[in-house]
């Protein structure tokens, strides 16, 4: 089969591999139709995310057909049309018993590196290193779906593939990351980051009662889109507006009830602490360049949460701590627990409440991955999301 | 002198010499002999030998603060060396210095060899001194299982290869407490060995050792202990290894090129795994864009288990 492979910093291949068998008795193989190129694929792509091997075949967004099933998976079976979640979960320990899905103890077959690094391994994730497992991805024409008895949700309604696919991954993410912030009517509430996951957590926002969204980017298309299309009441654009004034102005100096970064650690920021942080990256004195969640914290109001969904990997540094103690705020993150989400996500979708298709802004064959990973992070061609089509 | 003891004199001296070196660097350098002192680079050794000390103080087994030591007197020997070269010098209480570093270059690397092969607990004998031929290797999980459910599984010894994947066989013979045991050895060699029952607990505890004449000699307990609040059990696990050339269970680790500590963890995992879901999840055989499916600088190899149990 063909195959989007990762062979260093900005380097793709799409090759040809064997087909994916059945390892486990728990494991499904499905044939992907659509599967997408998630921003978070773009740190693998920038070579930020340690213990990455030649090869790793990479996607984590992807659904399909069923066309084969281990013996112990009894509720699917070959023609079902399934999206799957990003984090694999067994379904049966601790963690995924209190649906913290991604956080499920069994599957990530590398959880001593993880436990090296974090303290505890979560679970593991298609495509994304070795520390998270090692698994083959998604940006195939097959994949192998383990504890598909627990993931891979049914799609019977006659939805299209755009409109459901991003239950895999961004739809949830951006829905999580506003569930945290535990909105109550009236809320303001801050995204950082008009990407696909911050125009879901924008959407998000306002379905769970928010009143009023500001959006936070430097690209206007991006903005104009966040106002258009997510229905942000107000836009920030860094480059043109300082944002932590933009956000007192806007409130009367009382800042957003809740916070959202949506962008994690590849952050932009004008002016000389980019370039501060640019260097500690290379040098590895930080993995990460926190400018997003800086700025989250400051701006946030007292008794206010900050909720992360963009994507950290180990150590970061200049990091307000005693803004989060002295305004008494609370920290909310983590991979997200797709899991829990899909069935009543894919519910406000039947219902019309949303249309995930949205944010697509490219369709290419599963052959232009690469192409499609390089417009995708310079941004080009008003890029936001990027569905390959391995039939194509 | 304890360990313990020697290793904080250690670290006193440490800051002690720092100091010197800090606050008065030419009266040392010529102390020991240098004409010309370098202040900056006796400064420099100072502030070494001071993060050193604070290193060991802090610790409560500061191996790699003790290893850091032996190469600052490597680093110390090599200059008082190159000050022997200008006639300047003075060569007798060069020979003096240098006698004395030596002196403490001994203690430090016994204490560092020490400290490092009494790293995990246990170990020790019962005065406390190092039991150089004993490594004791303690480890725990937590199961969402019941203790009794954990214990009739670990009872049958025959399920034990299911998760402890070195393993081929654990077999029974007509002496219900006695078992035999059959492991993957480096390079296709097999392993062999018989163990005992020592204590049966129902729902409790087993416990095991070798009997006989084994590769490896050693001793097994395993605890099922409630864990609170309906989290199921906390598997508890305490592995002695005696090895005939002495050297803490140490050629127990080659067997399986693992180092014991780590091995019953995995075991630990792999049991969690298999009793949670019933497989040990793999990637082994997956596609790549490469020769294998797997990465050898990152994955764990994983043997599969035979598949006895049951799906729970």
């Amino acid at each position: 089969m063909k195959a989007n492979c990762w062979y260093g910093k900005n380097k793709l291949s799409v090759e040809t591999v064997k087909d994916p068998e059945i390892l486990n008795s728990r494991d499904a193989i499905i044939k992907i139709s659509s599967t997408a190129i998630c921003g978070s694929d773009l740190h693998l792509y920038n070579g930020f995310i340690p213990s990455m091997e030649k090869g790793d075949i990479l996607g984590h967004e992807f659904m399909g057909e069923v066309v084969e099933v281990g013996r112990d998976v009894k509720n699917l079976k070959a023609g079902d049309r399934v999206v799957v979640p990003f984090p694999i979960a067994c379904g049966h320990c601790f963690f995924c018993q209190k649906q913290l899905y991604s956080c499920c103890e069994n599957s990530n077959p590398n959880a001593p590196l993880a436990e090296k690094m974090w303290g505890h391994s979560p679970a593991g994730i298609f495509g994304y290193s070795h520390l998270l497992g090692g698994y083959a991805g998604g940006q195939a024409e097959y994949a192998r779906v383990p504890f598909a008895d627990v993931g891979p949700l049914k799609i019977d309604a006659d939805l299209s593939d755009e409109q459901v696919l991003f239950l895999s991954d961004i739809f949830p993410t951006g829905y999580m990351a506003a569930e945290h912030c535990n909105i109550q009517p009236g809320d303001t509430i801050a995204v950082w980051g008009c990407g696909p996951v911050g125009l879901f957590a924008i959407k998000s926002s306002l379905l769970l009662g928010a009143e009023r969204v500001i959006a936070i980017d430097r690209f206007p298309y991006r903005l104009r889109m966040a106002r258009e299309k997510a229905g942000a009441t107000e836009t920030i654009n860094y480059e043109e507006l300082n944002v932590l004034e933009g956000l007192m102005d806007l409130t009367g100096g009382m800042g957003p009830d809740a916070c959202i970064d949506a962008v994690g650690m590849e952050c932009h920021t004008p002016g000389p602490i980019h370039a501060y942080d640019r260097m500690k990256q290379a040098a590895m004195l930080e993995n990460d360049r926190p400018h997003a969640l800086r700025q989250a914290i400051l701006a946030c109001r007292k008794g206010g949460t900050v909720s992360v969904a963009g994507v950290y990997s180990g150590f970061i540094d200049k990091v307000p701590f005693g803004a989060i103690m002295n305004k008494a705020l609370t920290i909310k993150s983590g991979q997200t627990h797709v899991q829990k989400y899909m069935k009543p996500l894919l519910e406000r979708i039947k219902k019309r409440e949303i249309d995930p298709s949205f944010v697509v802004t490219h369709t290419l064959a599963l052959g232009e991955a690469p192409n499609g990973f390089q417009i995708f992070n310079d941004k080009e061609d008003e890029c936001v999301k990027i569905i390959l089509k391995p039939g194509d | 002198m304890k360990l313990d003891q020697l290793s904080r004199a250690l670290g006193y001296f440490s800051i002690g010499l720092g100091l010197a070196e800090i606050v008065a660097p030419r009266k040392l350098g010529n102390c020991i002999g240098v004409n010309k002192s370098y202040p900056r680079l006796m400064r420099f050794l100072g502030l070494r030998e001071i993060a050193a000390g604070v290193g060991i103080l802090s610790e409560p087994k500061p191996a790699g603060w003790m290893s850091s030591r032996v190469l600052g007197d490597a680093m110390d020997l090599a200059l008082l060396g190159a000050a022997f070269v200008p006639s300047k010098n003075s060569r007798g209480r060069l020979a003096t210095a240098s006698a004395m570093v030596l002196g403490v270059t001994a203690l430090d690397l016994l204490t560092s060899r020490q400290l490092t092969y009494s790293k995990s607990p246990g170990g020790r004998d019962a005065n406390g001194d190092i039991d150089w031929r004993v490594k004791r290797v303690i480890k725990s999980i937590q199961i969402s299982r019941s203790p009794e459910e954990l214990y009739q599984f670990w009872r049958d010894v025959t399920n034990l290869p299911n998760f402890m994947v070195h393993l081929e066989s654990v077999s029974t013979s007509t002496d219900p407490r006695r078992s035999h045991w059959v492991a993957k050895g480096p390079a296709g060699k097999r392993i062999e060995w018989d163990a005992e029952l020592v204590q049966d607990r129902k729902n409790e505890l087993i416990s095991w050792r070798t009997v006989g004449k084994a590769d490896v000699r050693h001793a097994g307990t395993v605890q099922f202990l409630r864990a609170p609040g309906g989290r199921g059990t906390i598997v508890r696990v305490t592995m002695e290894y005696q090895s005939p050339g002495g050297v803490l269970g140490i050629a127990f680790a080659r067997l399986f090129g693992k180092e014991p500590g780590q091995q019953v963890e995995d075991d630990l995992r792999h049991l969690k795994q298999v009793i949670e879901t019933g497989l040990i999840p793999t990637t082994k055989g997956q596609p790549a864009g490469r020769p294998t499916g797997t990465s050898k600088k990152f994955d764990r190899q994983m043997a599969q288990p035979q598949y006895t149990v049951k799906t729970y």
